[in-house]
Parts: C-alpha cells; sequence; structure tokens
C-alpha cells in the first residue's frame, strides 16, 4: 500500500513513522518545513489533568501510555540521551550520537486552585477523572508546597497528576520524522499540494502538488490549522479553524518550578469554543533552564500580529501563581496556530464523503500529546487491525460534526 | 500638529528630529542610553566630562550644536533612558501575516534595488502603531510607562558591532572594538597593555587610534581582507570617491595617526585564535587567502593581553520587523527614495538600511525627518541631503566590497569553539544537530539546537548561526522564512511591568 500524508508537523511525522513501520510506502508532504509551524510554536504537554472523562481522555491516556516506549525506541534508534522512561536516569544509546535529547519527561501536573469558588469545582472535577482512571490526588496545600515551595500563598486547593509529561516538541518532530524515514518514509519538503486526483471510481487516488503528481491508494491530512485550505482544495473540506496561542519565556534560572503547574482556570479555557480571548496559567520549567508561560487562545483567524495586552493577562496569572515570577525577566514570547474544531474532538479516520481520503487533524492544543496515540489508532484503522481504544468518537462521520461537513465538491 | 516619534538618537534620529521640526512636526524622541548621541558620538557622562570630547571625536561640534537645539526645542521632548520593547501594529496597517506563521516574514524586498516591492504609502496614510517604551534605570522597580500612538515613525535604531567566532574568543580579554571604544570614549579605560585589533573593516583604524590615545600599545590592526580586495573595492572608479572630501580626509588621517604612532597595519591577516586559560596571553594569527581561508605555515604567535576583534556591524533590525517593514534579501530595511518603509507611516534611516556611517545616516536621517513631517521632495535641504546620500551610499558599497566577509573563517573555528555564548551551543554540536535531523527550517534548527535562544536572542550569534547553518546545512533556509531578527520582545522586562496594566500608572499619549 501507498500512502501520502500531508503535514510533517508532529502529527504527520508520528502518522508516517508509525505507517511505515507496518509495511506501508509513505511519502510525506510538506508545504514549508518539518516541525516549524504549529509543532514549534507550543509547550510540549503530554497532559491527562485538563481533559474531562470522554473520548479525548481515552486517546490522551492512550498517548500517555506509548510515550515512554516511543521515547525508549527514539533513543535506541537515533541515539543520543532520550530519557527512556521520563522517570529521571539518561538514557544512552548508539556511540558519539548527535540527534538531542526529546526530553520527555513525566514530571507530574499540579492544577491549584487560588479563590474559594474554586475549590470545590476543582475537587469535584478531579474525582470525575479519579473515576475514569485518571491518576488524580487531592492534595493539601502543604503537600502542594512540598511540591511547589515558591507556590502563591493564596492558593487554596490542588490537584497533584503524577501522569502529567513534557517533550520538546521540535525535536520530537524531528526523531519522529527521522525515524521514520530511516524505515523508508520519503520526505518532501517545500512541496504544496495543490488539487486532489481521482480514480475512475471518484476515489481520491494522489494529489497534485508543485512538484507534479503523485499517485497513492491513501492520502492522509495532517495539516493541522491549515486542514480546511487543503481539504478544499481536495474536494472534501474539514471545519478545522486557526486558535492562536501565545506563549512567554522567561530567562533561565536555577529550577524553582518543578512540575507542570496550572491555574485551575485552563480546564475551562481549554474545552471553550469561545472566539474571543481566554489565558490561563500554564506554568513550567524546561530542560535549558527557562520557564515558559501559557497560554492564551483566541480566534482571530491566521491574524498574528503581535497583542501586547494578551501579554499582559499571560504574565498577570503566571504571576499569581507564582509571585517570584513578578521580578523574573521576560525574555521572549512566541505564538502560534491551533487546529480548534466545533465539536472539541480530533479526526481521526476515514471521510465518509470521499473514499481514500483519511485525515489526522483538528487537535487543537493536545496535538503533542496526543500524537503517538493518534497514529496508532490511524494505523490499526488504516490497516484493519483492532484498535487498542475505540474509534468512533473520532470519526470524521460522527453526528457531532455533521451540520459542519459540506458536500463533497 | 503632526507628531512624530523618532526611535533612536544617534546621528540619524538626531537629524530626523531636526528635520521633522524645521517642517513644523512635534517630535518625540526615545533613546535607551542615558543620553543622545549613539554609538558614534558617545561620550562621557556630564559630571565627567574633561571638556576635551572634540579631541576623541570627529564631527563633534555637529554633535553638540544639534543636541543643544533640540534640547532647547520645546517642539522636541527628548526622553533619555527609554526602551521600546514591543511595537503593536495596528489594524490598518499591512496584511496580517496569512496563510502561515512565516509567509510574510519580510524578506521578500527586492534584491535589486534594495526597495520594497509594494508602492508605498502616502505620506499622510497612518500606520496606527502602537510603540510600548519603558523609560528610568534598567534595574529600576517603577520604570514609567510610555505608550505612543504617533502619526508617523521614524526607526533610527542603528547597529551593533558583529564578531565572526575563532578559538577562544570567549576568553575574558576579548572585546568587541564597540566596547574597546565605549571604555576609550565614554570611560577613559583602556582594554589592556599590549593589545591586537583584529577584523575587517574601516572601524578597526579609529578604534587602533582610540586605544593608543589612552596609552595602549596596539601591537598590530590585522585586516582580513588582501591589500588587492581593498584596493578593488575602495579604488573602483575613484573620481567618485573625490565626491566625499570629508570622508577622505578623516580615513586620511588615520592613516596618518598609524604611521605616527607607528601601528603596524596588517592586510590579508587574521587572529584564528586566541591563548590563554583564565584570560588571552596570546593570539595567533595567520595569513589569509582570498576567501579568508589561514594559508598554513602563516601562523605566528604574538603575546597580548587583550583583542578587540569585529567584522562589521549587525543592524538593530527587531523594531522594524515588529513594525512590519519589508526587508532586503541582504537582510536590512527596504526604504524608498524618501526613506519610506512598507508600512504605512513608518520611515526608516541610518545603519538599518544599511552600514555606511554617520554621514549616510545624518543625510537618511534628515530625508526621513522632513518626509515624516509632511514634506515634500522639492524642499532645497532635503535635495542637499539626497546628493549627500548618493555620495556616502557609494562609500558604504565599497566598504562592503573592501571588507565584506568571505566564507573562509569558519575554517578557523574548532569543534569545541562557542558559536552561541548565552547557551553555550558549540560548533561540533550544532552541526552534528543539524546532520542528524536533516532539517531545512532555521526555525527548527533554533528549537533543536538552542542557538540563538538565550538572553541575547540571536544579537551576537545570529548572523553567525545562519552563516554557519547555510554551510552544513544547505537546505537549511530552503523552506522556511525564520530569521534571527524577529524578537516580538525587544529586550527583556520583568512580568510584573509586562502585567502593570496600562491604565494604573500610564502615560497614554497621542504621541
Amino acid at each position: 500500500m501507498d500512502v501520502i500524508v500531508i503535514g510533517a508537523g508532529i502529527i504527520g511525522a508520528a502518522v508516517a513513522r508509525e505507517l511505515t513501520r507496518s509495511g506501508i510506502a509513505v511519502t510525506v508532504i510538506e508545504r514549508g518545513a518539518a516541525a516549524s509551524a504549529t509543532s514549534a510554536s507550543g509547550e510540549g504537554n503530554v497532559l491527562v489533568s485538563d481533559k474531562e472523562p470522554g473520548p479525548e481522555l481515552v486517546l490522551a491516556q492512550y498517548s500517555a501510555r506509548l510515550w515512554p516506549q516511543v521515547a525508549r525506541e527514539l533513543a535506541d534508534e537515533l541515539g543520543g540521551t532520550i530519557p527512556a522512561d521520563g522517570l529521571g536516569g539518561g538514557h544512552r544509546a548508539g556511540s558519539g550520537a548527535a540527534f538531542p535529547s526529546i526530553e520527555f519527561d513525566r514530571k507530574g501536573g499540579l492544577v491549584v486552585a487560588t479563590t474559594d469558588a474554586g475549590i470545590e469545582p476543582l475537587r469535584d472535577f478531579a474525582a470525575t477523572q479519579v473515576a475514569a482512571g485518571v491518576d488524580a490526588r487531592p492534595v493539601t496545600l502543604d503537600e502542594a508546597r512540598e511540591l511547589e515551595p515558591d507556590l502563591t500563598p493564596s492558593a487554596t486547593a490542588a490537584v497533584y497528576y503524577p501522569e502529567d509529561a513534557q517533550v520538546q516538541p521540535v525535536i520530537a518532530t524531528e526523531a519522529l520524522l527521522a525515524s521514520a524515514r530511516r524505515s523508508g518514509a520519503s520526505v518532501l519538503e517545500g512541496t504544496e499540494v495543490t488539487g486532489g486526483l481521482r480514480g475512475a471510481d471518484g476515489r481520491l487516488s494522489g494529489v497534485r502538488t508543485t512538484a507534479g503528481d503523485l499517485h497513492a491508494d491513501a492520502v492522509v491530512t495532517a495539516a493541522g490549522p491549515w486542514s480546511a485550505e487543503l481539504t478544499a482544495r481536495l474536494g472534501a473540506p474539514v471545519p478545522v479553524q486557526p486558535r492562536r496561542g501565545v506563549v512567554l519565556v522567561t530567562s533561565r534560572m536555577r529550577p524553582r518550578i518543578f512540575h507542570k503547574v496550572y491555574d485551575a482556570d485552563y480546564v475551562d479555557a481549554v474545552g471553550s469554543g469561545d472566539a474571543a480571548l481566554q489565558t490561563s496559567s500554564v506554568i513550567e520549567s524546561t530542560a535549558a533552564g527557562t520557564v515558559l508561560i501559557g497560554s492564551s487562545r483566541q480566534r482571530i483567524g491566521f491574524d498574528d500580529r503581535l497583542r501586547v495586552a494578551v501579554l499582559r493577562e499571560i504574565a498577570a496569572k503566571a504571576a499569581n501563581v507564582f509571585p517570584f515570577l513578578a521580578d523574573t525577566p521576560a525574555m521572549r514570547c512566541y505564538g502560534g496556530f491551533r487546529p480548534f474544531v466545533p465539536d472539541h474532538l480530533p479526526l481521526i479516520g476515514a471521510d465518509p464523503r470521499l473514499p481514500g481520503l483519511w485525515h489526522a487533524t483538528g487537535h487543537e492544543g493536545a496535538g503533542i500529546g496526543l500524537s503517538v496515540a493518534t497514529a496508532a489508532l490511524l494505523r490499526d484503522l488504516m490497516t484493519g487491525t483492532e484498535p487498542a481504544i475505540d474509534a468512533l468518537p473520532f470519526s470524521p462521520a460522527r453526528p457531532s460534526l455533521a451540520e459542519h461537513l459540506q458536500e463533497v465538491m | 500638529m503632526r507628531e512624530i516619534l523618532i526611535i533612536g538618537a544617534g546621528p540619524a534620529g538626531l537629524a530626523a528630529a531636526r528635520a521633522a521640526r524645521a517642517r513644523g512636526a512635534s517630535v518625540t524622541l526615545l533613546d535607551a542610553a542615558d543620553d543622545v548621541g549613539g554609538q558614534y558620538w558617545r561620550h562621557l557622562p556630564a559630571s565627567l566630562s574633561a571638556g576635551r570630547e572634540d579631541l576623541l571625536h570627529h564631527g563633534w561640534a555637529t554633535f553638540t550644536a544639534l543636541r543643544s537645539d533640540l534640547d532647547d526645542d520645546p517642539g522636541c521632548r527628548i526622553v533619555r533612558g527609554a526602551q521600546v520593547w514591543a511595537i503593536e501594529r495596528g489594524e490598518t496597517t499591512g496584511r496580517p501575516d496569512a496563510a502561515r506563521p512565516d509567509a510574510a516574514r519580510p524578506d521578500a524586498g527586492n534584491r535589486d534595488t534594495g526597495r520594497p516591492d509594494a508602492e508605498p504609502a502616502e505620506h499622510d496614510d497612518r500606520g496606527g502603531h502602537v510603540v510600548h517604551a519603558l523609560a528610568g534605570p534598567v534595574d529600576g522597580t517603577d520604570r514609567e510607562r510610555i505608550t505612543l500612538t504617533p502619526d508617523a515613525l521614524v526607526l533610527a535604531t542603528g547597529a551593533h558591532d558583529r564578531t565572526l567566532p575563532f578559538p577562544g574568543w570567549d576568553l575574558p580579554g576579548v572585546f568587541t572594538p564597540g566596547a574597546a571604544q565605549a571604555l576609550a570614549k565614554g570611560e577613559r579605560v583602556t582594554v589592556g597593555e599590549r593589545v591586537a585589533v583584529a577584523g575587517a573593516g574601516p572601524f578597526l583604524l579609529p578604534v587602533a587610534a582610540s586605544l593608543v590615545q589612552t596609552g595602549t600599545t596596539v601591537v598590530g590592526v590585522f585586516e582580513a581582507s588582501r591589500a588587492r580586495t581593498l584596493a578593488a573595492g575602495w579604488l573602483s572608479r575613484p573620481w567618485r570617491l573625490a565626491r566625499a572630501g570629508k570622508k577622505g580626509a578623516e580615513l586620511a588621517g588615520y592613516a596618518a595617526g598609524q604611521l605616527r604612532h607607528r601601528i603596524p597595519y596588517r592586510t590579508g591577516t587574521a587572529v584564528i585564535r586566541a591563548h590563554g586559560t583564565d584570560a588571552v596571553t596570546a593570539v595567533t594569527v595567520a595569513k589569509l587567502d582570498r576567501d579568508w581561508r589561514p594559508i598554513p605555515g602563516t601562523e605566528r604567535r604574538i603575546p597580548v593581553d587583550a583583542v578587540c576583534a569585529g567584522h562589521g556591524f549587525t543592524p538593530r533590525l527587531e523594531l522594524a520587523v515588529a513594525a512590519g517593514c519589508v526587508l532586503t534579501g541582504d537582510s536590512f530595511v527596504a526604504v524608498d527614495d524618501a526613506q519610506r518603509t512598507s508600512e504605512p507611516g513608518v520611515y526608516a534611516a541610518g545603519e538599518i538600511t544599511g552600514i555606511g556611517g554617520v554621514e549616510l545616516a545624518m543625510a537618511e536621517g534628515s530625508i526621513a525627518g522632513h518626509h515624516a513631517a509632511g514634506g515634500d521632495t522639492g524642499t532645497s535641504p532635503v535635495r542637499a541631503a539626497r546628493v549627500a546620500r548618493g555620495v556616502h551610499r557609494d562609500i558604504a558599497r565599497r566598504i562592503e566590497a573592501a571588507h565584506g566577509i568571505r566564507p573562509g573563517w569558519s575554517s578557523w573555528l574548532d569543534d569545541d569553539t562557542v558559536i552561541c555564548r548565552c547557551e553555550e551551543v558549540r560548533h561540533g554540536p550544532l552541526r552534528d544537530t543539524a546532520a542528524a535531523t536533516a532539517s531545512t527550517s532555521l526555525r527548527s534548527l533554533k528549537l533543536s539546537t538552542r542557538a540563538g535562544l538565550g538572553i541575547c536572542q540571536g544579537r551576537m550569534c545570529g548572523r553567525t548561526v545562519d552563516a554557519l547553518l547555510r554551510q552544513h546545512a544547505p537546505h537549511a533556509h530552503r523552506n522556511d522564512n525564520a530569521t534571527f531578527d524577529h524578537r516580538p520582545l525587544a529586550f527583556p522586562l520583568r512580568l510584573a511591568e509586562l502585567a502593570d496594566h496600562p491604565k494604573d500608572n500610564d502615560r497614554k499619549e497621542s504621541a
């Protein structure tokens, strides 16, 4: 079987790797360069803490199980010092290998409420997650300060999530893509898909590109926020919209933040479909010694102009969770576009309208974390294997998406 | 009254302020330093002034006259110690970057003319840019917040030294020429007793002269370009050079000064290594071929206690990029004949439009200030500035032809040479990571190597990393338009300063 994967962000890279390892001949087509758009604009979240019980949580739990294994495989294959299990201790493989570490680290997350009104919703939310199999541990404020000594004195409640992890998203994308290449995938960068090719039976049989026509048995879209435009070119548009996010980066410091720390608003902001600006704190230190402070969510199309008001809100909320950050220099900021879907679930599976077209897109802010599970799920669907989790909720044919899907053109 | 904001009070910014005032505009002039004058007219604080600044500065009288005129002018507000940390593009400015994050990065200027491809806007178009600055001591806790929305913006942010790395360049005792010059001019402190001055460009000569005046022994000025390249660059069409009488005199003055102080001037020669453990104790110099590759067997070790190394200048482009200005193919701000950038209401002058020295900067500043204030082309002061601009652009081209960086310099690096000092990224790992990822994206390479991600945000190493990646990963720039000049936060500020809501203690003004 020949498959074309469109998009070389982390989803396309993970999908290419899984398909190639199943013996499928994969060509990845990327309009720009790999790992340089959405995958290079986020924080590298591999989270279960922000997800309410439901299909996305199941997918996140699947990914949380897969990541340590994928990290180990990448280390064995590419060398470098990729931590094997994210539980501390480097795993060195190969000799003199140059591939940098993907910095997979299961550091755990701490969700903090800072108001009295926030206590009960946080505890209730955690209780529903526990029922869904998440390791969510309500902790006392003393315990919270043992986990994060510099936490604000005005914290009112906290829940600890040991399963939350972090990965360096650009290096992870490059590593997944390098692994796919080693297994035989070919990668065409700087090549834009301009349209679809149809067989006599109406099936999608390949794509037209700026480098000529390419034929395949199946085409997978993994173009993130640009998926709507891409699928329109292929004749079967999907309702994925860009949602802007901005992250602040501090100067380097000695380690003072040890987990991923969120204020309890975060869950609401993630789940919201509101177009207006929303911010909530997601604060964590990186292996390099900087602190990443996110994040905003705003639906403003592909407008990437700097908005100082957004930075102000992010900075204020972060200093509310960790007061010492008020005196910390913000060194740079970056922003990107997340692929937003109206019913808040990624599209993973066959397009009901156009045989030969498959999707792996629409992960909004969770794509880094969900990438490896998405790839495994899609691999099973495309090879006719029983998937490890129920794939129906992610099907592009699901009822909640029907009103947003147009007829095939 | 038309309100003009000028960012940078070096020669270009001061000239722009004067020209805008002459047209009757209201002017606000912001500069990050404690006083105006820029890198060029850097001088002692008033409390230490020895009264002999004229000995160390060319055009000192021009500067002091300009400064006092503007200081005494109620229509010109000068804010010293003001750092612009962000420029927001208004709703009326250029297009939002359409299809993808990097697609519309401004690098699409016309290489031949250095002008924006887009038709420049009329001068009465307001760009709607919002400029955010903080004024006061950098370590102070109550810096004043300044938010400005001028009718027109003149960017005159200048340039800083560029130094190509060599083994040992991160040792204490290695300075940029600008730092050595600042110490000599601004504090009367010398960087060492036996100093090697190395690199490329005519700026090495005044640096050597300043050092000699502060009592230093300059063991040599080592100019990387070979005599033939220098001659070809400087002496092509010599009759045109004659028009730049003053500049010619200035250069001749340095040559005479060198003879007087017997500073050896060696062309086609570079410092290719600095030796020492805690500080520089010696350098190795070597002859270079025409591409700046060291010629084996020509190495010579010279004991020194300091090195000044500089290979030209890097324009400070982050504010121009933040404002949305299109850049030229060789990474300067693209401007038209009136110094207008591609953005409505935004003008640029001085080193950010091309490295050319003080006379060119002042000519461009005058033209930019005049047009920003609504002036037209025919006015006579601008006609003179236009002539001066033409003459000194010719000089700038000669400097680039004579002293421009040649690709062979990277052959004097070893694997352990630090490339990015903030993040301690060394040459070997940088090259190996680029090879391992096979990345074609500068953005991805920055994030996977960490080169340029430190506190200076690639100001020091950006151009070097860029050049090395072009050599080691030939496809690195094929597929994205990322640059090291994109810094939406133009300088670090404390989160409390960022979080501070404007309505609390803001001085929000219309200009």
